[in-house]
């Protein structure tokens, strides 16, 4: 008898989880598909467009321009330390080109971009939320989803491949200033070569990468601070998941998008 | 004035969170130009009540008709224009922080009707001084103001778009009785200028017996009782007089 207990709290256990998951799945996937609804419908807010894009985008250079330059740094000089006897001055210039462009910009632009934004999103929405003014909008027959959702998915995706482009160029000049003041190389060298070897598909890549985590910012940011509820805690709570929820999916897309683009 | 046509008719309206029955078969009507107050304790499912007349829950059962016109089992597009003669004076005011006093006032004429921004403003101003605000709070953010200054702006987003039908959750809560009572006196007002009908929500007796034509009682998902002020003062069912006289004791058992 007591093996029946055991299974059954087994099965409970997890259950319940499975449950609230499949629960959740659900909820978001309708509130994708409303966001996108009225991302597209109008009336449009190019206004509050255009704050977005300027909170999103103009406030976050500072912290790219900073994550970008240290990972170009330090990709020149671990690839000094491991290739130096393959001859690294060449093979510096290539490697901080294509780690940078294809992989490091996108994820570092979009991890630093879903701590600030998603996060300021969240709590935002989730305040609006727990305050009744979203309530408030819909008495004023003002759609929420259209006033709130629809110009935060618009700005990053809109928002974080620029970030991305400038983050390349500055994650490529702190590679180079590392080759040249630091290792010796060859200024004129270096810049060939990163010329060079600089091909379109690696910058498309990133962008690609960078709209789709734009998205996935905003979405979460969106989303978490939409449903939460229970005054100061919830708000709280939204803002934890909606942070670690867009870093992991984008780490995870970040793996994707590589494999559908680079594998055969 | 017809006094006889029903504004809001609430049939056997039933709403549920889980397997807590909020709702279990209201009803009520509000006739055109009358100000209905509900009273109920904390989490009788008052505010649920009102935010299904609004479309912001959809009840799982039951009839909710605006004008003689059926909006449940409808789409919010569908009801979108009903919806759009209402107005509502938030419990915590609800105002906008991201915009300054005028806009919240004036977002209504601005977003929907389309109003000039310029004209807007002079109609937010005058709408403000119709709830004995200053200009000179135009252009503060809501997080400046206290507590009741900011009920009055709630109270005059609510009506600068003239509403047919304006709601009140729990108007005088959190206020001192003085400002309480300043508050009671600009609904009676602002209602009876609009010839609006009001359904207000509240634990609040004297707000009640001031602004209320008539007064009903929600419990366990039920109204059962209304009546006038008058007969609510001569009433004997025990239920209605524990609340109204405050007792701890009585058929209604609170849950701790």
């Amino acid at each position: 008898m007591q093996s029946h207990k055991y299974l059954e709290n087994f099965l409970r256990t997890l259950g319940k989880p499975l449950v609230i998951f499949i629960y959740r799945l659900g909820e978001l996937s309708e509130f994708i598909a409303k966001a996108l609804y009225h991302s597209i419908t109008p009336p449009f807010y190019p206004k509050l467009l255009l704050k977005q894009i300027i909170n999103i985008g103009f406030y976050s250079l500072p912290v790219v321009a900073l994550t970008t330059i240290f990972a170009g740094m330090v990709i020149a000089l671990q690839t000094n330390a491991g290739f130096s006897s393959y001859g690294a001055e060449s093979a510096i210039a290539q490697v901080v080109l294509i780690s940078v462009t294809r992989e490091l910009a996108p994820a570092f632009a979009g991890l630093m971009v879903a701590g600030r934004i998603g996060a300021a999103m969240a709590a935002e929405i989730g305040t609006m939320r727990v305050t009744e003014q979203i309530d408030a909008l819909s008495t004023l027959s003002t759609n929420p989803f259209k006033y709130l959702v629809a110009p935060r998915l618009w700005a990053g995706v809109i928002v974080l491949p620029l970030l991305v482009l400038i983050g390349d160029i500055i994650g490529i000049f702190g590679g180079y200033l590392v080759a040249v003041y630091q290792l010796n190389f060859n200024p004129a060298n270096y810049i060939k070569t990163t010329v060079n070897e600089l091909q379109a598909i690696d910058v498309y890549t990133g962008i690609i990468k960078a709209a789709v985590f734009g998205f996935v910012i905003a979405l979460m940011g969106c989303y978490n601070g939409y449903k939460s509820k229970g005054g100061a805690q919830g708000v709280g709570e939204a803002t934890t998941n909606a942070v670690v929820a867009s870093s992991i999916i984008i780490l995870i897309f970040n793996y994707i998008i590589t494999d559908l683009i680079f594998t055969n | 004035m017809d006094e006889l046509v029903d504004k809001i008719t609430v049939r056997n309206l039933h709403k549920s969170f889980g397997r807590k029955k909020v709702l279990n078969g209201v009803d009520l009507t509000v006739k055109k130009g009358e100000s209905l107050v509900v009273i109920g304790g904390s989490g009788t499912g008052k505010s649920v009540l009102i935010k299904c007349i609004q479309g912001l829950i959809t009840p799982d059962r039951g009839s909710i008709k605006i004008d003689g016109y059926e909006t449940v089992g409808k789409s919010y597009k569908d009801n979108e224009k009903l919806y759009a003669t209402m107005g509502m004076l938030f419990q915590g005011g609800a105002l906008f922080d991201s915009l300054s006093v005028w806009e919240n006032v004036a977002f209504g004429l601005i977003e929907n009707q389309k109003m000039p921004r310029k004209l807007a403003k002079e109609k937010a101003i005058e709408v403000l001084r119709q709830v004995g605000l200053g200009a000179d709070v135009a252009d503060l953010s809501p997080s400046e103001l206290s507590g009741g200054m900011q009920k009055r702006v709630g109270l005059a987003r609510a009506i600068a778009t003239r509403p047919e039908i304006i709601f009140f959750d729990e108007p005088t809560t959190g206020l001192d009785p003085i400002m309480a009572d300043v508050i009671n006196d600009l609904i009676i007002d602002s209602v009876k200028k609009l010839g609006a009908s009001a359904l207000t929500i509240t634990h609040d007796m004297a707000s009640a017996k001031k602004i209320a034509d008539r007064i009903a009682m929600l419990y366990q998902g039920k109204i059962i009782w209304q009546g006038t002020v008058s007969e609510l003062k001569t009433t004997n069912n025990p239920c209605v007089c524990q609340f109204v006289n405050g007792q701890a004791t009585g058929p209604i058992k609170v849950e701790i």
